[in-house]
């Protein structure tokens, strides 16, 4: 880093320089005071909240250990909420990965219309989540344009009632999912793909290596960090699925498509089920932060290999 | 210059079909907020006959329980202020943090990186009942505070490390000067956080437009309700009445699309850059 006329040589050494603008530590204040009160202060307390029987009244809590978790183990309705969570989460991370990474090595250079596609692609990022499931919402009813274009294909027979239906509703939520996130899949992609120096791609190029070979053995190896970014936060996203649920299914039917905050939010706010609540939110946490750094540590690894 | 050969044709030509395809829903969306109720149905697919404004009046119009024109403002002031507190209190929060280095700075910035990870679903409850005791519940204060909060690790993260990457010439040639520590920071730093201070502000605001889970528990029958929860209980109201519905989504959207299309390359920079670490 460059510094330039500096009185002092002795604490230039140190990366540091007093000066009457040197900043003041309070500056900080607000922020750490924000942060330790509305996350860790919080945080804390929805765990000490999940071991007791709390129900929002004034009464107070009681203290019952780890009932609330052992309550959810037998909870057929917790259970299938996480299996849901699981299965919406990592079956959106492959194909949103997938996508992504497509659109990226196709609009990485060259082509002329590629910022303008890429803006396609990119803004249902933007939009909120609930907007989209209601755009999809209408798609996807029974007498929608789904059902309506395989009707005039003549296939009548393939037509669901894709969100009424207890074993593809769970696949509608996905495919919004899908929808919404692969153009950030692929901008994480093409911020990985542009730091690839076009020398290398041109030289494989002249080496006559096929388009394949040369992403497997050349691209490939150079996103890996990007694939990283990128799996890690479609992972969280996913395992936080709540919007799109409440706006194309509310859970329903008949608990098909609960997920672990679908589950937070309705045990909590409408059976003011506080302490159970927080455990559900405690096992969400726990399954975020083990699952994130678990397949964090693996992609790290991962990277130094391909 | 970039010549075609016939297979980056193909490609072009493919990727344009796929984006085409990819933007029917919006298409659907546009199309039915202008036709008339009666008439959507089918494939949706179609151009309406006559088209209407009948929906967005409706729409805007509410259902009885607060207009959307209310919610549209709810949502601005509600965006606005968290936007505004985070760029205020990040910024100089992460020019100590950049500027004084060792151990501690260093304990500080992991706190707020971590933040980060946490989510909030753990600390909505006790959040809800305190801010309930203090009368936060409900308002466009506690709804500031709250998001302040929340988002402060990212706005911190991002400015942190921008500040890191900066030169600190000028600081100090104004330090030499004599000017104080506030008179450098408005003066000389901050203007040269432009460009993070836009994506910081693009980023936190567009998270608080959209989010939808805190403003419905926060928010939900306190008759200040934002966008998101009012879209949501239009939905309610108006079950089958699509053409409402999406005038209502389009309305919720407009004020996105515009920052989408000035702002796009900070939007990027935010997701991209930011996680890059």
């Amino acid at each position: 880093m460059s510094t330039g006329v500096v009185p002092e040589p002795s604490q230039r050494r140190r990366g540091k320089w007093s000066g009457s603008s040197r900043a003041p530590w309070g500056w900080a204040i607000p922020a750490v005071i924000l942060v330790l009160a509305i996350v860790y202060l919080a945080d804390l307390a929805g765990a000490w909240y999940s071991l007791t029987d709390w129900t929002g009244s004034d009464a107070g809590a009681k203290w019952v250990g780890l009932s609330n978790f052992a309550e959810i183990i037998q909870d057929s309705t917790a259970r299938s909420a996480l299996l849901h969570t699981l299965l919406i989460a990592v079956v959106f991370v492959v194909v949103a990965n997938a996508i992504g990474m497509a659109l990226a090595v196709g609009l990485a250079r060259t082509l002329k219309t590629r910022n303008l596609l890429r803006s396609m692609f990119f803004l249902p990022v933007a939009m909120s989540p609930l907007a989209v499931a209601y755009i999809w919402k209408y798609i996807l009813q029974y007498d929608g344009p789904i059902n309506g274009l395989l009707g005039a294909l003549g296939l009548k027979g393939a037509q669901q009632d894709w969100l009424g239906s207890p074993t593809f509703a769970i696949w509608a939520i996905v495919v919004v999912f899908i929808w919404q996130f692969s153009g950030l899949t692929m901008v994480f992609y093409l911020a990985g793909l542009q730091s690839i120096p076009i020398e290398v791609e041109e030289a494989a190029a002249v080496d006559g290596a096929s388009a394949w070979y040369k992403f497997r053995k050349v691209t490939l190896p150079l996103l890996a960090p990007s694939i990283t970014i990128s799996l890690t936060f479609t992972l969280v996203l996913g395992l936080r699925v709540f919007d799109q649920v409440m706006a194309l299914t509310a859970g329903g039917p008949v608990n098909a498509t609960e997920t672990l905050a679908t589950q937070v939010y309705k045990q909590t706010f409408v059976n003011g089920q506080f302490g159970y609540g927080a455990a559900l939110a405690v096992v969400m946490t726990l399954l975020i932060a083990i699952i994130g750094f678990a397949q964090l540590i693996v992609l790290r690894r991962g990277e130094r290999q391909i | 210059m970039f010549s075609y050969t016939r297979r980056s044709l193909t490609r072009e030509m493919l990727l344009i079909v796929l984006a085409a395809i990819w933007w029917i829903p919006f298409y659907i969306l546009a199309v039915n907020s202008f036709a008339p109720s009666t008439t959507i149905g089918g494939t949706g697919l179609g151009l309406p006959a006559q088209p209407t404004f009948d929906s967005y009046v409706q729409a805007w119009q509410g259902n009885g329980n607060g207009t959307l024109g209310a919610a549209l403002i709810n949502s601005i002031v509600i965006s606005a202020g968290s936007v505004i507190c985070l760029i205020v209190f990040g910024s100089v929060a992460a020019y100590v943090l950049a500027r004084r280095g060792g151990r501690f700075a260093g304990v500080l910035y992991a706190l707020f990186v971590l933040g980060i990870i946490l989510p909030y679903q753990l600390g909505v409850v006790p959040l809800y009942s305190v801010f309930r005791t203090f009368g936060l519940v409900g308002n466009y204060a506690g709804m500031i505070l709250l998001y302040t909060g929340l988002l402060m690790p990212f706005s911190v993260f991002l400015y942190t490390g921008f500040i890191r990457a900066l030169p600190r010439d000028y600081e100090e040639a104004a330090s030499v000067d004599g000017a104080t520590p506030v008179r450098t920071f408005i003066r000389i730093v901050f203007p040269l956080l432009r460009p993070i201070t836009a994506t910081v502000g693009i980023l936190t605001g567009l998270i608080v437009w959209n989010d939808f889970f805190t403003q419905l528990v926060f928010l939900g029958g306190s008759g200040n309700e934002t966008l998101p929860v009012a879209v949501y209980s239009a939905v309610g109201a108006y079950a089958t009445q699509w053409g409402v519905v999406f005038a209502a989504v389009v309305i919720a959207v407009i004020p996105i699309l515009l920052v989408f299309f000035f702002a796009q390359r900070n939007l990027i920079q935010g997701f991209t850059g930011g996680t890059k670490g």
